[in-house]
């Protein structure tokens, strides 16, 4: 199992409830997306799955492991094997491309050879592949600060390629693309995904293409699981009950989800 | 020609505020014993005048100029150096200053960088000549003991002030927190580095021309050689040396520091 | 191992890298740059020695006394010198600011008399703030004798030089349509001054000054080396004798005289400001 999640909650610094009782379980391999309202909780479930903060209630296993029963090392050495890729990538603006693209393998890398590879960047041809996968070769020596929002977004999608991480849990992947690059984008992140048989969670603010790529859907709605079910099985019903008196964004993408069922396949 | 009013509408706090303060001028003017006869008699006007037409003409014999080029390299030198290793050592102190540490860590090393600062580089020359001897090395360690203090703090406040996405999106992946330092907080920063630090080397090539009057080396140590034995010619060669380096290191560092932080 | 996309930047790194080595050998023979004399047996003896002393501080009465003396002359050196400073500032300021010039309004343009006085003003505050101010006293030394008259002077010129340049800077990047009415309907320049630009650039004004009185204390202490007065003389005399006891009594007292100038003055900025 990728993630085992019994009575999970996350509670805000300020008290107020970001996550309610969540019970999940996620095999290795598998890919899921999350769906559901601004506000829902989706963010805050992905980061309780990346370890970035323990959850205040609940047991919280990760391949088979209770990471905040562990010592602070080995915490952070399962790290390594989950890659949290943000929706807006936080990247240093004068920072190069290539720099940035390969601090996905900071938890391999030594001190030694993190170092080196800022003055001579340490695996340049890896970071050349991952771009180019999101058509972005181009940019491997520019400088991020040169990028637009959405080719950003993929520079922190190259990042993901070049970890080594067994699990990605990527947040909004498509916020800043245009329908084209959007499909891409995700064929790119599920191929690799299927390639390394790494576990892919992926938040996502389409349904439609939700619906249409991933074969298990899960729907968060104030903090608490609304629905966790195969593609097949999510209805019309069930998408409007979830977005149901939420922003109105997301309600617009409805029709086209309604009129087809039966999306085309993803990769 | 109608004599101004001064402005109205001032607050009794201030008004006693200023009024302290002109006591405070009038008790400085009183108890220094100013000496003001000196000056403005007619004998120490014309032995000031001659003072000063010693310095005409300056030394302009070549073997001299060449030896004022050597003194502004040394002092050039001398800030380059001084600067160069109060970056590094700045930089390293900036981390713990910064909190990252621990609270302890923090207030122990500001409270360090503050002592460092407000000991001017002369002062920490004139402690340093016992250890380095007399000469540009002790200048040069002045100068790095005193910056060290200002980026050290600059530094740290720097890295304070810095949002913690990049860093702490890269730690939740597992990177080490050097890691994550050197490939999130040090680019985001390095703007201000550059900047602060050029800005201090500026300071310091006019700290350096000075600092040789305690026999710290560069320009300074010549001035004070030449003044000592009554070279008046030389002393003004050297003055006008002085200016125009400081005045070209303006120029240069303006102009520098606008294309290295632009953008 | 020769990547496919090798680093464009590369070559230009190696070779600063190289030119800057290349520069940094000059640098360090011409600073004699030789770290080890540092743990030379001698110099470590002197050293000792010399730090060995600084504990515990001297603080008999008769030299805290001498001290409180030293001191109270470096503030005054400072505070005396900064109002000669303003004295001498002030008038500069007035030439060198051109929004606050007459011949201006007429013709659109200055005259050439007042083109050149203002040049000549600007050239002036130049001189007075290039020559650093320990050069000032080193001369005037020579001049008016050792004691603190060489102190107030030096500081007197140096930051007159620094306030008229920063207070033309402050008063033309302020509001200047203010002073120009005024002077437009027959104001004289000193009461454009008072009614127009001042009010707007007063805070500014009186922030800068203070902050330069906390400059100009450190400056009075480094210049008492050069036998300007004050604590500086004290510690010049102490350091010759090598009594470091004295030594670190006046580094304590430095640092303190430092930290307060410095609430003093975010004080009075905050409160004038």
């Amino acid at each position: 199992m990728s993630f085992v999640l019994r009575g999970v909650g996350v509670r805000h610094a300020d008290q107020s409830h970001a996550l309610h009782a969540v019970d999940l379980l996620i095999a290795q391999g598998e890919q899921v997306a999350l769906i559901g309202p601004s506000g829902a909780g989706k963010t805050t479930l992905l980061h309780t799955l990346a370890c970035a903060h323990p959850p205040t209630a609940g047991e919280f296993s990760a391949f088979d492991v209770q990471p905040w029963k562990l010592k602070h090392a080995a915490r952070h050495a399962l790290r390594a094997r989950l890659f949290l890729a943000p929706q807006t990538p936080p990247l240093p603006p004068r920072q190069r491309v290539v720099t940035a693209v390969l601090a996905g393998r900071l938890p391999q890398w030594s001190l030694w050879q993190a170092l080196a590879s800022l003055i001579k960047p340490g695996d340049p041809d890896a970071a050349h592949e991952a771009l180019a996968r999101f058509n972005l070769q181009d940019k491997l020596y520019a400088r991020v600060d040169r990028l637009s929002g959405g080719e950003r977004q993929r520079c922190g999608m190259a990042r993901l390629l070049v970890s080594r991480a067994d699990a990605f849990l990527v947040d909004e992947p498509l916020s800043a693309l245009d329908p084209a690059l959007s499909r891409q984008t995700l064929d790119t992140l599920q191929q690799e995904a299927t390639a390394r048989n790494a576990t892919l969670v992926c938040s996502l603010h389409q349904v439609e293409l939700a619906l249409g790529c991933f074969p298990r859907i899960v729907g968060l709605r104030d903090g608490r699981i609304a629905f966790d079910a195969a593609r097949a099985e999510v209805t019309e019903e069930m998408i409007a009950a979830l977005y149901r008196n939420a922003g109105r964004e997301a309600q617009g993408e409805l029709p086209v989800t309604a009129a087809s069922p039966v999306a085309p396949r993803c990769a | 020609m109608r004599r101004p009013v001064p402005p109205p509408i001032i607050q009794p706090a201030t008004l006693a505020l200023l009024l302290g303060l002109l006591a405070l001028i009038c008790a400085s003017f009183y108890t220094l014993d100013l000496k003001w006869g000196e000056l403005f008699t007619a004998d120490a006007a014309r032995s000031s005048l001659e003072f000063l037409q010693g310095f005409a003409p300056p030394e302009a014999a070549a073997p001299f100029l060449l030896r004022i080029v050597a003194g502004a390299m040394e002092t050039l030198s001398m800030s380059a150096l001084g600067t160069g290793i109060a970056f590094v050592i700045g930089l390293a102190l900036a981390v713990p200053a910064s909190g990252r540490l621990g609270g302890s860590a923090r207030a122990v090393v500001r409270l360090a960088l503050n002592v460092l600062r407000s000991i001017p580089e002369l002062v920490w020359a004139v402690i340093l000549l016992i250890a380095a001897g007399l000469g540009p090395f002790a200048g040069t360690l002045a100068l790095a003991v005193h910056t060290t203090g200002v980026l050290g703090r600059l530094f740290a406040d720097a890295l304070e002030n810095l949002p913690p996405a990049c860093e702490s999106t890269l730690r939740i992946n597992g990177a080490s927190a050097l890691g994550a330092f050197f490939y999130a907080a040090l680019p985001q920063i390095s703007p201000q580095l550059m900047s602060y630090t050029l800005y201090r080397w500026e300071n310091n090539i006019r700290a350096a021309a000075v600092l040789g009057v305690v026999g710290a080396g560069g320009l300074g140590q010549m001035l004070k050689y030449h003044l000592s034995l009554f070279q008046m010619q030389q002393a003004a060669s050297v003055i006008i040396a002085m200016l125009l380096m400081i005045v070209v290191v303006d120029g240069v560092s303006f102009r520098l520091r606008r294309r290295l932080t632009g953008n | 191992m020769n990547p496919r996309h090798p680093d464009p930047a590369w070559r230009g790194r190696v070779t600063a890298t190289v030119i800057a080595l290349v520069l940094l050998w000059p640098m360090l023979v011409s600073s004699e740059f030789k770290p080890w004399l540092l743990l030379d047996a001698q110099s470590l003896e002197a050293t000792w020695h010399f730090l060995a002393g600084f504990f515990p501080p001297a603080h008999s009465r008769e030299f805290l006394t001498l001290m409180l003396e030293a001191t109270w002359q470096t503030i005054a050196i400072a505070t005396a010198g900064l109002a000669l400073a303003l004295l001498g500032a002030i008038p500069l300021t007035l030439l060198a600011t051109q929004s606050l010039s007459i011949s201006h309004l007429e013709s659109g343009r200055m005259r050439i008399a007042g083109v050149a006085v203002r040049q000549a003003a600007r050239w002036l505050l130049v001189l007075l703030r290039s020559v650093p101010e320990l050069v000032w006293a080193l001369l005037l030394v020579r001049i008016v004798g050792l004691g603190p008259t060489a102190g107030v002077l030096a500081i007197a010129l140096t930051y007159s030089g620094m306030l008229g340049k920063v207070y033309a800077e402050i008063l033309e990047s302020s509001e200047t349509h203010a002073s120009e009415a005024l002077l437009q309907n027959g104001s004289s320049r000193l009461a454009a001054l008072f009614y127009g630009a001042l009010p707007a650039a007063a805070s500014e004004l009186v922030s800068y000054t203070t902050y330069r009185w906390e400059c100009a204390i450190r400056g009075s202490v480094v210049m008492g080396f050069v036998g300007a007065g004050g604590i500086g003389q004290r510690m010049d005399e102490s350091m010759k004798m090598l009594a470091g006891a004295e030594v670190s009594t006046m580094l304590i007292i430095f640092v303190l005289l430092v930290a307060s100038a410095d609430l003093v003055s975010s004080f009075l900025r905050k409160r004038l400001g």
